[in-house]
């Protein structure tokens, strides 16, 4: 599936046969892997930046739901490569762009965007581009874990190409499997029952199984809506610890109502907020996460980052 | 804060025990309580004391008839005593087929446009109204439906297997249409957004996602829609017909079927009456062990199917 749209992350990435052996040199590779900020001009990013393959610009996007206006006009530049939070108080739009960044906002009956989104330069709403396209090139973990009932775990993870009727040979299915479980963190846990549902797993490992599901189509993007709100502690800093790996071969995008847990795991870090409510959300500020948390420019990020309101 | 709390408690908990104890209902509301549950006792024992007269009648009466002549042989050239009813419980298995391969897909389509496509459009109003009348047209008024059809087609007084298959259709239909809608509402929404997130169009997502999910509820709908019809006499006796002999050919013909067959035996006696009526209420043991084996299999499915495909 990956042959019918360019892959810029194929070259960076060791080819899939080889795979198994990726599992074995994670540890290595982790010290190799700086937190993209250091990467990254130490301003805002800004355009024109030499960018990591996977990343994205949002420019002067807003979001509707029938004729009210949820997102106004926001214009971000995601960083390849990296870990981005929206952060925000409740109904600024963090959730809504971030569904609008792979076309899941067109979903629901009357929603629409404007402006544009382009993933490496190409824009995901011009005329002609398909949204199913779209996502599977910028995939997503929903709030609440959500594994297909009716699958086992095994098929759970290959949801993504049983869904789209594609019957890959036994052997590759089982690699396949076995490195995305890897990759999400699980595989040691569930190796021996891949013909259980993934009912039989607690929320964390579900979660971390939906991750799986969404990495096994070999996205650019993985975009995460409040993943860990339905999740306890532990299973929480399981899955921080995931996103910080994913984070060396996918672009994450990660809404959160934690700043702590913005603070801990993102590389840039954006704040949404609303003037009062049914007002739409805006970008207030974005930039490298230890600057917005440490010196914010704007007083209502301030503001909130220090739990005075939201 | 705590300190207080736990301070405080020891005094209120003599007052609230000395509530508890006060609280003994009164003489006059246990009086009422009991009163009531007897009336609501007495209420269930009434709806179900006619249903196991019925039991009780075509057992008592049809069990003489119980035989392995009655499973290996039609009415044809018997009067009086022997004769079977295969011939009728052929036909109703041929004909309660037919339906469910009509109604079935024709309903289960209408219930996936209404879910998962129509959303709150106009046509998916006129459907759900249609869908209301339909449930609750009298049966004989499919039967007419059907036989007005066929007749235009075939010529007038045309009957056959097919007629009544159509018939029973027409009100198999809106009850697969309502139980698959049902269904498909209660599979999460989560689930169909995680499949179109995987990069899948809507349609393949209903396919591998929704329909697999709601597999053992629908599976459970279309066979309460089979006991619904299977026990239809009215449209049968109308376009069906009736015949003594057995009649595999659903577009040809007359067939008799189940209902039909205890109907004909009990209002065509000849002249060993007792031979018709013995028949009469074996046919409607057949048919009442037929509606609750699918009624129990209704239920007994969904877990099994749902195992199965854990296990797959």
């Amino acid at each position: 599936m990956t042959a019918t749209v360019p892959n810029p992350t194929a070259a960076g990435q060791p080819p899939a046969p080889t795979a198994p052996t990726e599992a074995a040199s994670l540890a290595p590779l982790a010290s190799l892997a700086p937190r993209a900020a250091e990467r990254l001009n130490p301003a805002a990013p800004a355009p024109g930046l030499p960018k990591a393959p996977g990343s994205m610009s949002i420019r002067d996007v807003s979001c509707y739901y029938g004729s009210h206006l949820a997102v106004a006009d926001v214009s971000l530049e995601i960083p390849g490569r990296a870990v981005t939070a929206f952060i925000g108080p409740s109904g600024c739009g963090k959730s809504t762009l971030l569904r609008a960044i792979n076309r899941m906002h067109e979903v629901i009956p009357g929603a629409r965007a404007e402006g544009t989104i382009a993933l490496d330069g190409a824009d995901l709403y011009s005329k002609g581009v398909d949204p199913v396209a779209v996502r599977s090139k910028v995939g997503m973990v929903f709030q609440k874990p959500n594994p297909f009932p009716a699958m086992s775990i095994k098929d759970n993870v290959l949801a993504g190409l049983i869904i789209r009727g594609a019957k890959p040979r036994a052997a590759a299915a089982d690699e396949l499997v076995e490195r995305c479980l890897v990759r999400a963190h699980l595989w040691e846990e569930v190796k021996d029952r891949l013909k259980k549902s993934g009912d039989s797993l607690s929320g964390g490992q579900q979660q971390r199984l939906c991750i799986a599901r969404a990495i096994a189509v070999q996205p650019d993007v993985v975009l995460m809506d409040e993943p860990c709100s339905a999740l306890d502690p532990i299973s929480t800093l399981a899955i921080e610890e995931l996103m910080r790996d994913l984070a060396r071969d996918y672009t994450v995008v990660v809404v959160t109502h934690n700043m702590a847990q913005a603070n801990r795991i993102s590389d840039i870090t954006a704040f949404f907020s609303l003037a009062r409510a049914g007002e739409p959300g805006r970008l207030v500020e974005a930039g490298l996460t230890a600057d917005i948390f440490s010196a914010p420019k704007v007083t209502a990020t301030r503001d909130y980052i220090d739990g005075r309101f939201g | 804060m705590t300190a207080t709390l736990t301070r405080q408690a020891p005094q209120h908990a003599p007052d609230a025990a000395a509530t508890l104890a006060a609280s003994t209902p009164s003489w006059s509301r246990r009086a009422k309580n009991r009163a009531a549950s007897a009336a609501v006792v007495a209420a269930v024992a009434l709806t179900a004391v006619p249903l196991a007269l019925v039991i009780w009648a075509a057992v008592e009466r049809g069990s003489a008839r119980l035989d392995l002549t009655l499973f290996t042989h039609s009415m044809r050239g018997v009067v009086g005593q022997g004769g079977g009813l295969l011939h009728a419980l052929t036909g109703t298995l041929i004909i309660t087929g037919a339906t469910a391969i009509i109604s079935i897909p024709l309903g289960l389509a209408a219930a996936i446009y209404l879910t998962e496509y129509a959303g709150g459009n106009k046509l998916a109003a006129i459907t759900r109204r249609a869908v209301d009348i339909m449930v609750s047209i009298p049966s004989i008024v499919a039967g007419l439906a059907a036989y007005a059809l066929f007749s235009l087609i075939l010529g007038p007084g045309t009957r056959s297997g097919l007629a009544g298959a159509v018939a029973l259709a027409m009100i198999m239909i809106p009850v697969v249409v309502r139980s698959s809608e049902e269904v498909l509402r209660l599979v999460p929404a989560d689930l169909r957004e995680a499949g179109l997130a995987l990069g899948s169009p809507r349609w393949r997502v209903i396919r591998k996602i929704v329909l697999p999910t709601a597999l053992p509820g629908l599976t459970a709908g279309a066979v309460l829609g089979v006991a619904r019809v299977i026990g239809e006499t009215a449209p049968l006796l109308l376009v069906a017909g009736f015949t003594d002999a057995m009649n595999y050919n659903l577009a040809d013909g007359r067939m008799a079927t189940l209902p039909v067959f205890i109907y004909t035996q009990w209002s065509s006696k000849g002249l060993d009456t007792a031979a018709y009526d013995q028949r009469a209420w074996a046919g409607a043991l057949v048919l009442m062990a037929v509606v609750v084996v699918l009624q129990l299999a209704a239920r007994a499915l969904p877990p099994q199917i749902a195992k199965l495909r854990r296990n797959r």
